[in-house]
């Protein structure tokens, strides 16, 4: 899995290996490429970050600075005051304990319960596998989203509409995390292991805890990381259930939902909304970017 | 497994002493065999009783609520068969949330899948500090979709908005990205393709550095110049990866939510003062919780449901279509160029 981000260390020569990459230079296939390159690069960069920047710009000055013709290039001073504003408007820090605790609780449970039926999938032998399995792929694809109206009577009849409960509890399990667990973990603990340690006593239970779950590591991050993420970003479902007791993307939104917006303290909010996110992205880009190319699919 | 590990009591239970045996050796050899024969189904009991629960059991139960009148206050009020399926498929504000749902995801499928094929393509040449430009492409992603519908709705505002600025001040007109169909539509593509180009292009790459690079350099060797190398055998073999890319596309795009309901919040219908974007979510919302007919917005989900489901075999039937076709030409394809070029060298 980590392997496919790096797939081919041969194909660079080496300095060392001179005469070799001297030779192969002239067919043009691994030399450094020119200025067009990183140019488009440099384009797919400013493309990627302008908006995000222009809403510092924007969340950082009075709401005149939007009917300029050429918006500002650097930011203004009222950031503090445009975020005060968003203190004000809507339960900001309530929101993100909300949205933190929503997440945790949704991501321990789906790896959890995803790396457990993941590994029988993968490394025990019972009857009616294949067939369960095959149900789990075909579940994939299935939109669960369009369940929301019995979904919904059901939180009612408990009770349970305005707490958290109801936005954790319909997606503490995924047949993605279980499918991305199962087709880990099916190559990279030799069954050798977990019969030695069946023959030394240990119970399956135990097996599973000393064996299936230090393999399994791995994986376990990237699924939490894109479960965390895909909770995070979650809408409908909460602004559904929680719409008094927001999560964080739903306080975000009620910060517009007036007749009036006032457009630089939305984007002040979403620039702050932003921020966790992106400490998330700087600590642990890399794992995201290597799960995307190790084939993790949108959750 | 259970052959190599059930002799396991009784060899070490000879050390135990004999009037204990009797009694402890058929009990734990008896708890051992339960323990194999059950904990395989225990490990996987959790998941599909929990998904059944939250996510098979409401979307068949969504069947039956489709089948009644049903309010959402008051309650069930009679069984009524398929009719609210015949009312919304009579019903003009259906047909025209589906039209701008596939409007929409066609605008964004399809420049997405373009962009992000270039943007893996230049990725996938032999650049300095990979990891920075690969983290760099993905940046969008963190940003939620609220927050990015905030911004592009500031950006796209008819009158203060960055970009009719930008036009005004080219002495270009003003486009009513808000209040005209196809404009509102671009605009609301535009969230989803800067959200998840780079995404996609992070796959694509993926796919791209599976590809064998002596093949490249034979072609290079024979004189196909970088271009001609890129159409010829890049994309042909990350044509898969291609497919599933729009599987899952498709999966999504046909669920758009948050960018049509928070576009333009001013507006009293959810989706455009004259429902010029409203999506079939939104649509679907708007029935169940705004108008409070959870019949009728069963039904609606329900006949999403199958089109999605349509489009997921037809997805399916084509992928695996091409992919066998593929192998074939491409194998013949590759065969006749390969003496093409011999011959061309020789002559």
């Amino acid at each position: 899995m980590t392997t496919l981000t790096e797939p081919r260390p041969d194909t660079h020569p080496s300095p060392g290996r001179g005469a070799q990459s001297k030779a192969r230079k002239p067919l043009g296939i691994d030399k450094r490429p020119g200025f067009l390159t990183y140019g488009l690069l440099i384009v797919f960069f400013i493309a990627g970050t302008y908006p995000l920047y222009w809403s510092v710009i924007a969340g950082s000055s009075p709401s005149s600075v939007l009917t300029d013709t050429w918006p500002p290039l650097f930011p203004g001073g009222l950031f503090w005051q445009n975020i005060s504003a968003v203190f004000d408007t809507v339960p900001f820090w309530m929101s993100l304990l909300n949205s933190v605790i929503v997440s945790s609780v949704i991501t321990v449970s789906v790896v959890f319960f995803s790396t457990l039926a993941g590994y029988s999938f993968a490394k025990l032998k019972f009857r009616g596998r294949e067939g369960l399995l095959v149900f789990v792929i075909a579940t994939l694809a299935v939109p669960t989203q369009l369940g929301i109206i019995p979904l919904f009577m059901v939180m009612k009849q408990f009770g349970w509409t305005g707490t958290l409960g109801a936005v954790i509890v319909p997606t503490l399990v995924t047949a993605f995390g279980v499918f991305f667990m199962r087709q880990y973990l099916v190559d990279v603990i030799p069954d050798e292991l977990i019969e030695a340690a069946r023959v030394d006593g240990a119970s399956m239970l135990k097996t599973f805890w000393h064996v299936g779950v230090p393999a399994a590591r791995p994986a376990m991050a990237i699924l939490g990381l894109f479960t965390f993420m895909t909770a995070w970003t979650d809408y409908l479902w909460p602004l559904l259930v929680v719409p008094q007791n927001p999560t964080l993307q739903v306080a975000l939104s009620q910060l517009q939902s007036a007749k009036y917006v006032d457009y630089s303290i939305v984007l002040a909010g979403a620039v702050l909304a932003t921020i966790p996110l992106l400490v998330l992205f700087v600590i642990a880009g890399r794992h995201l970017v290597s799960g995307i190319m190790a084939g993790a699919v949108k959750g | 497994m259970t052959a190599t590990l059930t002799p396991r009591p009784a060899q070490t239970s000879p050390e135990k002493k004999a009037p204990q045996k009797k009694v402890r050796l058929p009990l734990k050899y008896r708890l051992n065999r339960f323990d194999v024969k059950a904990s395989p189904y225990l490990y996987v009991a959790p998941f599909f009783i929990l998904f059944g629960l939250v996510g098979l059991f409401p979307l068949g139960y969504t069947f039956v609520v489709s089948l009644n009148k049903w309010n959402l206050l008051t309650g069930p009020a009679g069984f009524v068969g398929l009719d609210n399926y015949v009312t919304e498929l009579n019903d003009p504000f259906f047909w025209n949330s589906l039209f701008n749902t596939l409007s929409i995801f066609l605008l964004s499928a399809v420049p997405q899948l373009i962009g992000a094929v270039l943007i893996a393509a230049v990725l996938d040449q032999n650049i300095r500090a990979k990891t920075f430009w690969r983290m760099s492409v993905l940046i969008p992603y963190v940003v939620t979709p609220v927050a990015v519908t905030l911004i592009f709705s500031s950006a796209f505002d008819e009158k203060y908005g960055l970009i009719n600025n930008l036009l005004t001040s080219f002495h270009l007109d003003p486009v009513m990205w808000k209040t005209e169909t196809l404009p509102s539509h671009v605009a609301i593509a535009s969230m989803v393709n800067w959200r998840w180009t780079g995404y996609n292009a992070l796959i694509l790459l993926a796919a791209m550095q599976a590809v064998p690079r002596d093949i490249y350099e034979s072609a290079a060797l024979d004189g196909a110049g970088a271009v001609r190398r890129f159409f010829s055998m890049t994309l042909p073999s990350i044509r898969p990866t291609m497919i599933f890319v729009i599987i899952t596309a498709t999966v999504g795009g046909l669920q758009i939510f948050t960018e049509p309901k928070l576009f333009n919040p001013t507006t009293a219908t959810p989706g455009g003062p004259q429902r010029q974007y409203q999506t079939t979510v939104l649509y679907l919302w708007d029935l169940a919780f705004n108008r409070q007919n959870f019949g009728k917005a069963s039904a609606v989900a329900w006949l999403l449901f199958l089109i999605i489901v349509l489009f997921g075999v037809l997805n399916f039937l084509i992928s695996r279509r091409i992919a066998s076709t593929e192998a074939r030409v491409s194998k013949r394809r590759m065969a006749r160029r390969l003496t093409e070029y011999n011959r061309n060298k020789i002559s």
